[in-house]
């Protein structure tokens, strides 16, 4: 307790600001002062890399925390980062977990069945456990290209595109490496041609359109944001087993130059021809009719504004309990699920506001744990340079003891909510989700909806032949012209018939994805919520066993002052 | 109140509260905080317990009701009587009025004024006033009286204090003040102890202030704690099965280490911070005794000064055989006499300070080692139970998984 070696001491350097703290060189018993790595705060940190066993891809993740047997070792990007105390104490702590527990194997993204979601604990899509298919996307390179045609303004649009890097060995691919140019727009018309031609899929959300001016378009950060969240999305369509072999995907990632999609403005333009159409239609000029192969997509603007029209009329008598629509047993089944998932994102939205409200707190205790260590450390400078009796020296010594405690700590907080908030993570990752789960089920009410105002459609379309028939059959030689009517009629209902199979058809399929996707998402989201719950209660376990351990020993060299008052 | 007795008997008195009877002894305990009157009049009121085998003390023990301003008066007739002597601080005066009758204020006020008392009942000198006698044992009315009799030295005069405070830190304010510059002790052992005692107190304010922020962090911690758990059960409820049940215990034990960080926090707040608080709070009754010592100076350059005068006008008026003569020797030996008086108080004021401070760096010393024993002892604890309580989790998730 006396006897402080001032002279190591002396090494503690003073500063005010965290960032210092960080660079704070403090001594420790038995080893010489090390150097300090940077932390960042929790939300931008890096995840702490560690020495791999030779033999696994370091591309694969590495686990959620530091393998302490070479604390020294230079992480993936070179940092080097050490701890403070001597490895022998943390391997006590650790080594229990990384060998014998299996639940950390599972954690460190050996075995995990996530198709969903992008583990927070891989920078890969992982190994499914049936296949050995591989596919891993790279987002990079960001830089700002000029619009050459179609600009009235000379010198044009500046964008920005990224660089898509795709390896893999699936064979539906041409090729096992390969890189395109894409911007933001190309996203967009992704996800828009996914949407249509995968109706009833649970399909990731694409990164949100942001406007803003050109200016922020351009900004360092926003350009940056904006790549991590094309990476993260581009992963999790590679990570879904049936989007990732999809003509949209392929062509997207390895389609040079333009993309050969149809664009949404190409969609946009129908609506001109629609708006030409309608009023012939509403005058009965032309045949409503509904090109079979077109009930494949809900109605939309465009063309289909009859259509709509007529759903919209057919979704009205349906509420009003007019002719109801085929009651099947799934249906049922498939209204509790639906009930089911609403609750979900609904407590999902809660947990993932309260994961974050505990994040913050976690964090705002490291640093002013932080804080009050830097505090005492200048204390302790100043009582040692100031002393004129022993007891400021011995005062000192147990200021400097707390001190370190104090500030390694903090440390260990920083790292907890470092891991905490990737943990967390897969709440916010399966709460976006929810998304995809909301309209999928939204494909198969309008589809449900196209069946429905068809068989109608069918049933008075039916209804006026009869009638027809009765009528013409009353004048002997009938009618021409209104036999001639018959016959077209009959054709309509033809056609009608036709285009109401098809759009069974489509419901039906949409009906069997809604089911296979939500059985994949509710296997696949247990096993990723417990992973999250094991994760997350492993990490607060090692955590708050290294932090009682600094203060036990704390309270071990200051335990004389409890005695002599007992 | 146990740390308290563990403060006393620590102080290195010559009293410690349990020794036979055949030693002198003085103890005292303010307990028992009650509210009385009401609305804007209302206050709080203690029990005063004092066993003691002083002989001028009425004896064995003996119990008074006081108030804040009882303990204020006491303090204040001992900062002038004691020029020189550290007087023990007193928790601060007022609060937010809405925190002043809370719980934690309270207890945190009774702890303050039972240290404050018993530092004066166990200082060697301090023991010895009539003041103190008085506090502690005369009735109510008799308190009543003497108190709103006395203004009070800290009432008195505050520009004074201010101006004292000035000089001592800095020399030149007084050009700003369009004075002259005061008399100063040229005293290079003195100015470093001045230089000391002011960067102490910055120093020590600011370790305190995050010492209670951090009191702040362990009860936000335990609040986004319970809020959390409430919404991993709720969506445990949802998932259904065993995944179900593991987010309910989550919740649970989320719950339940709310609480503790709670608790931690209360203690960290009695046992780690108000000890840094009365830190500061008896840096700045030195800083006090720093002024009065300052006072007790310059009144004495003055009489020398006027005594010299007054000496040079007896000679003249003794060579003119001026029948002022004897006049002006009676008034020259008053002078004389009070001039020794003062450079008496003023020496006594720095033999004391010597002793004082030897004192008080011991007393800090031990003060702060059992504040960093608990701080440390109560952190460590706290860990320890919240890694014991998620490990409970493990082997019921490992459960879930294989299932």
């Amino acid at each position: 307790m006396m006897g402080s070696d001032n002279q190591v001491f002396e090494e503690a350097h003073v500063y005010a600001s965290r960032e210092e703290m960080e660079n704070l060189v403090l001594d420790d018993d038995n080893s010489s002062s090390k150097s300090f790595s940077n932390y960042r705060s929790a939300t931008s940190l890096s995840p702490p890399i560690l020495v791999t066993p030779a033999d696994s891809d370091p591309l694969l993740a590495p686990p959620p925390y530091r393998d302490l047997r070479n604390p020294n070792a230079p992480d993936n990007n070179g940092n080097n980062q050490s701890y403070i105390e001597p490895p022998s104490y943390a391997d006590v702590i650790f080594r229990p977990f990384d060998e014998t527990n299996p639940a950390v194997n599972e954690i460190n993204g050996v075995e995990s069945s996530n198709q969903f979601v992008d583990s927070p604990h891989s920078s890969t899509s992982p190994v499914s456990s049936t296949s050995s298919d591989y596919i891993k996307i790279t987002v990079s390179n960001p830089q700002k290209e000029q619009e050459m045609s179609n600009s009235l303004v000379p010198g044009g649009n500046t964008y920005v595109t990224y660089l898509i890097t795709t390896r893999t060995n699936i064979p539906e691919f041409n090729g096992s490496e390969f890189s395109v140019r894409r911007r933001f727009r190309d996203v967009v018309t992704l996800a828009d041609r996914l949407a249509e031609s995968y109706r009833g899929f649970f399909i990731p959300p694409r990164p949100d359109k942001n406007v803003v001016e050109s200016q922020v378009m351009q900004k360092q950060e926003f350009v940056e944001q904006r790549r991590v969240a094309l990476e993260k999305y581009l992963r999790r369509l590679a990570a879904h087993l049936v989007i990732r072999k999809s003509d949209e995907f392929k062509l997207f990632l390895q389609v040079q130059g333009k993309l050969p999609l149809p664009t949404s403005t190409d969609m946009a333009s129908r609506m001109l021809d629609g708006a030409v159409k309608l009023p012939k239609q509403l005058f009965g000029e032309s045949t409503a009719l509904v090109a079979p192969q077109e009930v494949g997509q809900p109605a939309k603007g465009g063309r289909d504004l009859l259509r709509l029209f007529k759903e919209l009329k057919q979704s009205v008598s349906n509420d009003w309990g007019g002719s109801k629509p085929p009651v099947i047993e799934e249906d049922k089944e498939f209204l509790e699920n639906k009930e089911r998932m609403s609750d979900l994102e609904l407590q999902l939205s809660n947990a993932s506001q309260q994961a974050e409200a505990l994040v913050k707190a976690q964090q705002d205790m490291g640093e002013t744990m932080g804080e009050l260590g830097l505090a005492f450390i200048k204390l302790t400078k100043f009582e040692n340079e100031e002393a004129l009796y022993n007891s400021q020296r011995a005062r000192a010594a147990d200021m400097k003891n707390v001190a370190t405690a104090a500030v390694k700590a903090s440390r260990f907080y920083r790292e907890l909510n470092a891991q905490t908030v990737k943990h967390l993570d897969t709440l916010h990752e399966y709460l976006g989700l929810m998304l995809a789960v909301r309209s999928a089920f939204t494909d198969r009410s309008s589809a449900l909806l196209t069946v429905q105002t068809l068989l109608s459609e069918l049933s008075s379309l039916q209804m006026r032949a009869e009638k027809l028939e009765a009528a013409s059959s009353k004048i002997f030689g009938g009618d021409k012209s209104r036999i001639r009517k018959i016959e077209e009629l009959k054709e309509t209902i033809r056609v009608t018939e036709d285009a109401k199979s098809v759009a069974i058809n489509e419901y039906e399929r949409i009906k069997e994805n809604n089911r296979t996707e939500l059985e994949r998402l509710d296997k696949e989201r247990r096993a990723d919520f417990l992973n999250m719950l094991k994760g997350f209660v492993v990490n607060q376990v090692g955590y708050a066993e290294k932090i009682a351990n600094v203060w036990a020993k704390v309270a071990e060299e200051t335990s004389g002052y409890a005695n002599e008052n007992s | 109140m146990i740390n308290t007795e563990q403060q006393r008997s620590a102080s290195g008195s010559s009293q410690s509260p349990r020794s036979p009877s055949s030693q002198p002894y003085l103890s005292v305990s303010v307990t028992d905080p009650v509210k009385l009157g009401n609305g804007v009049q209302a206050y709080i009121s203690y029990r005063v317990i004092t066993k003691t085998n002083f002989p001028e003390y009425q004896g064995p023990e003996k119990i008074v009701i006081r108030r804040y301003s009882d303990f204020v008066w006491l303090r204040d007739r001992l900062f002038e009587k004691y020029k020189g002597i550290f007087i023990p601080p007193l928790p601060e005066k007022s609060a937010v009025e809405k925190f002043r009758f809370s719980a934690e204020f309270i207890e945190m006020r009774r702890q303050g004024l039972d240290l404050f008392v018993n530092r004066i009942a166990s200082h060697p000198e301090l023991q010895q006033s009539e003041d103190l006698k008085t506090f502690l044992q005369a009735d109510e009315e008799t308190m009543e009286r003497l108190r709103s009799q006395d203004t009070g030295y800290f009432k008195k005069k505050p520009a004074d204090l201010m101006q004292i405070f000035k000089d001592v830190q800095s020399k030149v304010s007084d050009v700003v003040l369009g004075k002259e510059k005061p008399v100063e002790e040229s005293n290079p052992e003195y100015e470093k102890l001045k230089h000391y005692i002011f960067e102490l107190e910055n120093h020590l304010a600011e370790a305190q202030k995050h010492a209670y922020r951090l009191v702040k962090r362990h009860r936000e911690l335990g609040e986004s704690l319970s809020d959390f758990g409430k919404a991993a059960k709720l969506l445990g409820a949802c998932e259904g099965d065993a995944l179900g049940k593991a987010f309910s215990e989550l919740g649970m034990k989320s719950e339940a280490l709310s609480v503790k960080l709670q608790r931690e926090a209360h203690q960290l707040l009695m046992n780690f911070e108000e000890p840094l608080k009365d830190y500061v709070r008896a840096v700045q009754s030195i800083k006090a005794t720093i002024a009065e010592r300052a006072n007790a100076f310059r009144q004495q350059c003055e009489l020398a000064e006027t005594m010299k005068l007054k000496e040079i006008n007896l000679d003249k008026l003794m060579l003119t055989r001026s029948d002022k003569v004897g006049e002006a020797e009676i008034e020259y030996k008053e002078l004389k006499a009070e001039s020794e008086d003062s450079t008496r108080r003023f020496e006594t004021i720095v033999r004391l300070m010597n002793e004082e401070i030897v004192r008080f760096q011991e007393q800090k010393t031990l003060d702060m080692g059992i504040a960093f024993h608990n701080f440390s002892k109560g952190q460590a604890r706290l860990a320890s139970s919240i890694a014991d309580a998620w490990r409970t989790l493990l082997p019921k998730l490992e459960a879930c998984s294989s299932s």
